[in-house]
């Protein structure tokens, strides 16, 4: 077991809260720079996804795990910033100035799109982002001589001046620095002004605003930079795939990213990169299984679709905090081992929410 | 009583103030001061309205008439989340905390309206952040050690037990540093002994915090000792206003309470 003694505040502070957290964190680090030495290029493009999804899940993760509002409608923030990023890297934009730009332009477009949010709560605020979903799938489908219509555009690969990142690993390298950057700045709003006020306002509107945090402000931020996140993630989906078309951000692609957060944990960063892991590798494992289905089976349509609904009713039903929680048990049991004892994580119901002031 | 004490000045006003809910009136031309330092408290029987005017004060409601005015400022045109920035701070009749989160980050929240960082300095984490963060916790740890919650501090909310959640929301309201602090019923759901804390700890905000008090309570041994004055009220008016003892001996109130002594005349000859 371990105790923390803390003698100052900024022990509190710190991101790495004690030597073990650095430990880790530093040896994932290493790996992950390690990787392209190490993994084939097959599985080297898999662990590129797994980032680029990540970030787009860190968005998603900050609205809906930290913010309490859904969205069914992220894959379009994700096609917002991927054709922004297609459109400027083929005027020959360099890629740091076009990343900015298709997360700036996202980020406002999240903020538009927040407006609602002020006014709806759950299931009516999950279908508002669902029709701006189709909104903007059908708008990339239409507005044919920016974005190509149904037939698609090609992206180049990113650059700066001459230098170009065509390669997988120049690829990989990329993703990796943003999402270690991307993961930093979730981690840092989350441990400031800022963060705290997303959380009260997942946990009570009313007594958030009776502590004077602006609803509406926060609410629009929590849209807003949610949105950026899934831009800059769009981004480097764009240029990772090389070729976008509308039906890559439409409603599926909405409802895998929502499975990732809450598969994932909602309410964890952890769980945003776990999400990520279990939407890369579970058409792999299918795959893999088929060869041990009855043909019949193996060949019926929607297999994928039964397959997630499936995991998804488990988790919810077993694991309802995800595979965060399921790290978080682990890492305990590890933690506490001739000590741990059956039922640590039992929950307890609280009947105190009988009349709320809503 | 000759010379004026420096307390005396008027902190919050409430003029002819009414709330309408379709066909309910359910405050309806209610006026009294509460002055600077002093613990102001209202009772009556449960429907009174005491509840509203706090909602009312707080801005969740907007009145059909009258105006409510803090140290001479109107509050008719703020937003709710404003009137925490004036020093206005409030817990809930049931419990209203952020429960997913710490005791630490609860109390922390309530420090929101002095924070003026923005969101890019948060996600950098800038210097002005750090030191700022480091200023909160000060803060807040002032207040854990006023009310003895050392041992809950990194407990998550959803976790703890009734009387330490009531603690923990009396908590956070002291951490914006309120100049008024609306209690809407303290004692609730507390063993006598947590009620005793209370009324120690009432004491103290108002003693040492400086912090005026307006709250709303039942239990009313616990309003005699706290309480400078009392407002009860009835049915959405106000029935009676002065000192505890002066309040609780007023025949209306009783009646209030308990019916007239012909009700009672009444009920005698049924039963017989």
């Amino acid at each position: 077991m371990r105790f923390l003694y803390k003698t100052d505040y900024e022990q509190d502070i710190r991101l790495a809260k004690h030597a073990g957290h650095r430990l880790w964190y530093g040896l994932l680090l290493l790996a992950l720079l390690a990787a392209p030495g190490v993994l084939p290029e097959y599985w080297l493009a898999q662990l590129t996804f797994v980032l680029v999804y990540g970030i787009v899940g860190l968005g998603l993760m900050l609205l809906s795990g930290f913010t309490g509002q859904f969205s069914i409608g992220h894959a379009a923030f994700m096609g917002v910033g991927a054709y922004t990023e297609a459109v400027l890297t083929a005027k020959g934009w360099p890629f740091p100035a076009s990343l900015v730009a298709a997360a700036l332009l996202s980020g406002a477009v999240g903020a538009i799109v927040g407006l609602p949010a002020l006014r709806l709560k759950g299931l009516y605020l999950g279908i508002a982002t669902l029709a701006f979903g189709f909104i903007v799938e059908e708008g990339l489908a239409r507005w044919e001589s920016v974005t190509g219509g149904n037939s698609g555009m090609p992206v180049k690969a990113p650059s700066i001046g001459d230098w170009s990142l065509s390669s997988g690993v120049a690829m990989y390298a990329l993703c990796l620095v943003l999402a270690v950057l991307c993961t930093l700045f979730v981690l840092n709003l989350l441990r400031s002004p800022v963060g705290r006020a997303f959380v009260a306002i997942r946990d009570s509107e009313i007594s958030a605003q009776s502590m004077g945090i602006n609803l509406a402000k926060y609410k629009t931020m929590a849209f807003s930079v949610s949105a950026g996140l899934a831009g800059i993630g769009g981004a480097l989906y764009a240029h990772k795939v090389q070729f976008i078309s509308p039906d890559q951000f439409s409603i599926g692609q909405s409802i895998d990213l929502l499975l990732l957060v809450v598969i994932g944990g909602l309410g964890s960063v952890h769980g945003a990169f776990f999400g990520a892991v279990f939407l890369i590798t579970m058409p792999q494992l299918l795959t893999l299984a088929k060869d041990y289905l009855p043909t019949a089976v193996a060949q019926a349509n929607g297999l994928q679709g039964l397959a997630y609904g499936l995991v998804l009713i488990a988790f919810v039903l077993f694991e309802p905090m995800g595979l965060y929680g399921r790290w978080i048990k682990l890492r305990t049991y590890f933690d506490a081992v001739p000590f741990y004892r059956r039922g640590l994580f039992k929950r307890q119901k609280t009947f105190q929410k009988s009349d709320r002031l809503k | 009583m000759s010379a004026p004490l420096p307390i005396s000045a008027t902190l919050l006003s409430v003029r002819g103030l009414s709330v309408q809910f379709g066909g309910v009136r359910a405050v309806s031309d209610v006026s009294f001061d509460v002055q600077r330092g002093e613990v102001f408290t209202l009772i009556g029987p449960n429907g009174a309205g005491k509840t509203t005017v706090f909602n009312l004060i707080s801005r969740i409601y907007r009145p059909t008439a009258g105006d409510i005015a803090f140290e001479g400022r109107s509050l008719s045109d703020l937003a709710p989340h404003d009137i925490a920035s004036l020093g206005i701070a409030r817990t809930f009749q049931n419990i209203e905390l952020f429960e997913n989160a710490t005791v630490l980050q609860n109390l922390l929240i309530g420090r929101h309206r002095h924070s003026s960082v923005s969101l890019w300095q948060c996600g950098l984490f800038t210097g002005r952040v750090r030191a700022a963060e480091i200023a909160a916790r000060r803060k807040v740890e002032e207040v854990i050690d006023l009310l003895d919650l050392q041992h809950h501090r990194e407990s998550v909310v959803a976790g703890l037990p009734y009387g330490v959640r009531k603690v923990v929301e009396l908590a956070r309201a002291l951490c914006s540093e309120p100049k008024l602090l609306l209690l809407d019923e303290p004692s609730s759901g507390l063993n006598p002994e947590e009620t005793d804390d209370m009324v120690f700890w009432i004491e103290d905000i108002k003693n040492e915090l400086g912090v005026t008090v307006l709250m709303v309570e039942h239990d009313m041994s616990l309003v005699s000792k706290v309480s400078d004055r009392v407002l009860a009220m009835n049915q959405g008016e106000v029935l009676a206003l002065g000192t505890p003892s002066e309040v609780q001996s007023h025949a209306g109130v009783i009646e209030a309470y308990l019916g007239t002594s012909q009700d009672t005349a009444k009920l005698r000859r049924v039963a017989a």
